[in-house]
């Protein structure tokens, strides 16, 4: 894989212009929220860009981020990009397998020590080491052994930055985010179930040419992370005009309304979808039907459910609800009792005095 | 990695709702419990007008302010009913609120638009501010003020204030707002029970006694 040809030669062999090559630089220099005058840094680094060693650790994970990354429609230039950098371990997209591959990832980081970007998807099991292991070797030991000689960590996808489904409760496996076990190194975080392939091509080529990007508190670059799908969403204006679809198959489904009542949680998730969008931009979730379900946040499986309104309690209130009614009308009946005999009580005891008794009591 | 402010929004809409529910509901039920059962002395005098309907009709001439009293008291009557209607609009026509009532009731109408509820709530929030101001400026007001006054005030305008920061982002993480909208309508659903608040149910009852009573003295309200 060392042998790999530079951008330039591969984007001749794929048919790509420079023109195209120029406009992909200025496009993802928007989307990096970078000045225009910036687009030619990022062409120049780009071309000559040092192939970095990139070592891609599988852990409790679906696949489904590698299938999201693979699924940009071949041959764009996010796809060489990608093919830019030396992708020396990946289980899923190397041919090798068994010790072959892991002498792969051991001379890769042999070679590359300290200058090699680890990425990483799915989250590790703190449990019982055993619960996942690749070739004998834990997530755990695996992730501490490649990360010590790593330039920087990409979390890719929820598992990898906030531990994801795994992490759900009730977290059989202990699994946990990378870095609650990484703390020495950089670590972007670029979440979604999966991430949008062009963000992660974004960051990827920040880190070639810029280095770490700005990250916002949860460790995800603010470029991509840094507004709401509810304010960038292509339906806010039915929500500003109260026009709510009540159910996936009314008038105002129909009429693409806001998806709030139906559980949409684009208020309080950040991402790129309304913008960027997926399938080389043709459309995003909410664009095709249905609710947001905040796949970039920490912990959104456990959010109360994803058909819930975001208003709406989360917990089984009503059961809360009606034994308060019972309770508050047995208190509030033996208190007003109680009171009650407390009259009778003292109108009892009134002793009947005249005149008379108080001239003499005084 | 956890973010402080998604966990607290999901306390603040599990746990917390809950035990802000239970109070709020067993309070209410509890208070309303006490005052039906305690009730008021028998009147053995013949009776000179129908109780009952006057004690009806009080529960809604008591809003209609008396001739002149607007006059009397502008920034009491106007600052007065504008909060309440403010109040009433903000909370029954945003559509996150009719969710919850859906949610919790099956029943639903119609959302206001934003333009309405934004500018509903910013004069709630002033009609507000004049009647606490004019709790401090008016002597004789003032010194019929006591703290619980004050605090129902503040749990009063916390929901609306937070509820328009958190909808149009002013400041702080939209999330953390949001959070912190639900905690102040939970501060205030657990001293609904307990403080004047408990006026927005007890006002119907209240206002009947009053009402009855007097009716069957022979005077109209």
């Amino acid at each position: 894989m060392a042998n790999k040809p530079l951008l330039p030669e591969m984007m001749k062999t794929h048919g790509v212009s420079r023109r195209a090559f120029l406009k992909y630089c200025a496009s993802l220099t928007s989307l990096m929220a970078l000045s225009p005058a910036m687009v030619p840094r990022v062409a120049k680094a780009l071309e000559s860009a040092p192939r970095p060693s990139v070592i891609w650790l599988s852990f409790q994970e679906c696949t489904g981020c590698t299938e999201s990354i693979t699924r940009s429609h071949s041959p764009t230039i996010e796809d060489l990009i990608f093919n830019s950098v030396s992708l020396d371990y990946h289980h899923t997209l190397q041919a090798a397998s068994g010790h072959a591959a892991e002498a792969a990832r051991e001379q890769a980081m042999k070679d590359n020590y300290g200058k090699y970007l680890l990425v990483v998807d799915g989250s590790i099991p703190i449990k019982d080491p055993g619960y996942s292991c690749i070739a004998g070797i834990s997530n755990l030991d695996m992730l501490k052994e490649t990360a010590a000689g790593a330039a920087a960590i990409v979390s890719v996808g929820t598992c990898a930055a906030y531990g994801g489904v795994g992490h759900a409760n009730p977290n059989p496996t202990g699994a946990v985010a990378v870095s609650e076990i990484i703390t020495d190194k950089p670590i972007i975080n670029v979440p979604g179930c999966p991430p949008i392939p062009v963000v992660m091509t974004g960051v990827l080529a920040h880190f070639l040419t810029f280095g770490i990007p700005e990250l916002d508190a949860l460790g995800r670059p603010k470029a991509f992370f840094g507004e709401s799908i509810h304010d960038r969403c292509y339906r806010r204006p039915f929500y500003d005009k109260g026009k709510f679809a009540e159910s996936f198959d009314d008038e105002g489904a129909r009429g693409g309304w806001c998806l709030y009542k139906l559980g949409c949680k684009g208020p309080t998730t950040h991402s790129a979808c309304a913008t960027v969008k997926w399938n080389n931009g043709v459309s995003f979730p909410i664009e095709a039907g249905h609710p947001c379900l905040g796949c970039t946040e920490p912990d959104f499986w456990d959010n109360g459910g994803f058909y819930k309104p975001l208003s709406v309690p989360s917990g089984d209130y009503r059961k809360m609800g009606l034994a308060a009614i019972v309770g508050g009308a047995a208190i509030g009946t033996a208190s007003a009792l109680l009171s009650k005999a407390g009259k009778a009580k003292a109108v009892k005891a009134h002793e009947t005095v005249n005149a008379h008794d108080l001239e003499k009591s005084s | 990695m956890n973010n402080p402010a998604f966990d607290l929004l999901m306390w603040a809409r599990g746990p917390g709702f809950d035990i802000a529910l239970v109070i709020f509901v067993g309070g209410i039920v509890l208070r309303l419990f006490e005052i039906s059962i305690l009730g008021r002395k028998r009147d053995l005098a013949p009776a000179k007008g129908n109780g009952f309907l006057q004690g009806l009709k009080t529960i809604f001439s008591r809003s209609v302010p008396r001739e002149g009293l607007v006059k009397f008291a502008p920034v009491t009557y106007i600052g007065g009913y504008v909060f309440h209607i403010g109040f009433f609009v903000a909370f029954f026509f945003f559509a996150p609120h009719i969710a919850l009532i859906d949610d919790a009731f099956g029943i639903s109408w119609p959302a206001a638009g934003r333009v309405i509820i934004e500018s509903v709530t910013a004069l709630t929030v002033l009609a507000l501010l004049a009647l606490t101001y004019s709790r401090f400026t008016d002597p004789v007001r003032k010194s019929l003020t006591t703290f619980d006054d004050y605090l129902v005030l503040l749990l009063s305008a916390l929901p609306l204030i937070t509820g328009y920061v958190a909808v149009n982002k002013l400041f702080g993480d939209p999330t953390m707002m949001l959070a912190v909208h639900l905690l102040t309508v939970e501060a205030l659903m657990i001293a609904f029970p307990f403080t004047k608040l408990m006026h927005a149910v007890s006002f119907v009852l209240s206002r009947y006694y009053n009402g009855s009573i007097q009716g069957r003295k022979g005077a109209e309200s």
